[in-house]
């Protein structure tokens, strides 16, 4: 928890007093090593999440090279979008056949969890507009889970922690995916094509743990997505099967209060 | 692949992630969204994740299930509801895929 947000504005006042400058002093200096001690923490949890995105960044470039991406624009796509779900849901959606209308739209539509996660966050950011702005692309799926404190509240620091090492280790994945572009047969010999699927698989099972709502829009969507890619490209089947989210709109289904950041 | 469509494609993705990132914490701030609206984007991420999921399984027209692919999945999913990291089940998946396709050939 960052204790400088925390400061009442009296004790955040400039100091007038010996004694008033000596008890700044304390706080500020507890204030600092709570800001260290979470992002540390951000780091730790970090790590393993960036392990895993790693792996997945490999297979993501190597998938990209293989669809004709060429060498810089898997890891400029990596580098600028930083989203796993959003860039395979784009490079599917390319391989599909939907178009580029159609990809970008699937992405799009992937990536629209973040704005409830973004509004969860937005009470725990600090300064101006443009600089919660910034801060807000500190959110990612890994990073959001692990700074929860619960009750809707954020751990600032350490979801920037968190989201410092996975970044780098997502663009240091998709180069080296990209630049040793394994065979398609090694990736599968290896059993190497699991990993995205199983990524998404992972990303699934958390969204319907304890949301009996989720479970259902889940298997309309799941059910949608099976009918339609047998008739029209993956891109076309993703949009169709999110029509299953309006079930969010009847009452009652979503718990308005609990689930208002949609989960992950 | 044409390339200067990749390249639009890219960018396009790219600043609507900023903006999607970037909109509750510097419009909405502490404001919420409508219910209906936060009804409907609540249930988003895991239809599009179902989707997804379903639509790189099985792939075009159904052409793609693949059974040791789905063995590892399930794998994935039986070491994951045992409490294990994330990464390490997805290791397991991964290697109880590459094992089967190493015994069927």
């Amino acid at each position: 928890m960052d204790g400088t947000d925390r400061i009442p504005p009296q004790q955040a006042e400039d100091p007038t007093t010996p004694a008033e400058a000596t008890a700044h002093a304390t706080v500020q200096g507890a204030a600092g090593a709570s800001r260290r001690q979470g992002f540390v923490a951000g780091v730790k949890v970090g790590t393993g999440l960036a392990a895993a995105a790693f792996v997945l960044a490999v297979t993501f470039g190597a998938f990209a090279r293989s669809e004709g991406w060429g060498v810089l624009a898997p890891i400029v796509c990596s580098l600028v979008v930083f989203s796993g779900s959003a860039q395979f849901a784009l490079a599917t959606a390319l391989a599909g056949g939907g178009g580029v209308p159609t990809a970008i739209a699937a992405a799009a539509l992937i990536n629209g969890r973040f704005v409830p996660m973004g509004v969860a966050v937005a009470k725990d950011l600090r300064g101006g507009r443009f600089r919660r702005a910034l801060e807000g692309q500190a959110v990612v799926d890994g990073s959001w889970v692990a700074a929860h404190l619960g009750g809707g509240r954020f751990d600032r620091y350490k979801l920037f922690g968190a989201t410092a090492v996975q970044w780098p280790a997502w663009v240091a994945g998709t180069a080296l995916g990209v630049v040793v572009a394994p065979p398609e047969s090694l990736v599968e010999s290896l059993g190497l094509d699991v990993v995205f699927p199983a990524f998404f698989l992972l990303l699934l099972m958390d969204e319907l743990r304890g949301s009996r709502a989720a479970r259902t829009a889940a298997a309309l969507g799941a059910c949608l997505a099976a009918a339609l890619v047998i008739w029209v490209p993956a891109g076309l089947a993703l949009l169709g099967a999110s029509a299953a989210a309006l079930l969010g709109l009847r009452k009652g289904l979503v718990p308005r209060d609990t689930k208002e950041a949609g989960g992950s | 692949m044409n390339q200067a469509h990749l390249w639009w494609a890219i960018i396009c993705v790219a600043l609507i992630s900023f903006t999607f990132k970037a909109t509750g914490p510097a419009v909405l701030g502490d404001r919420q969204l409508p219910a209906a609206a936060r009804g409907v984007i609540a249930l988003l991420a895991p239809v599009l994740l179902a989707g997804l999921l379903v639509v790189d399984v099985a792939g075009p027209r159904w052409t793609g299930l693949d059974g040791p692919l789905l063995i590892g999945l399930a794998t994935v999913a039986v070491v994951r509801l045992a409490r294990a990291p994330m990464l390490l089940a997805i290791l397991a998946g991964t290697v109880v895929t590459a094992l089967i396709r190493l015994l069927w050939g």
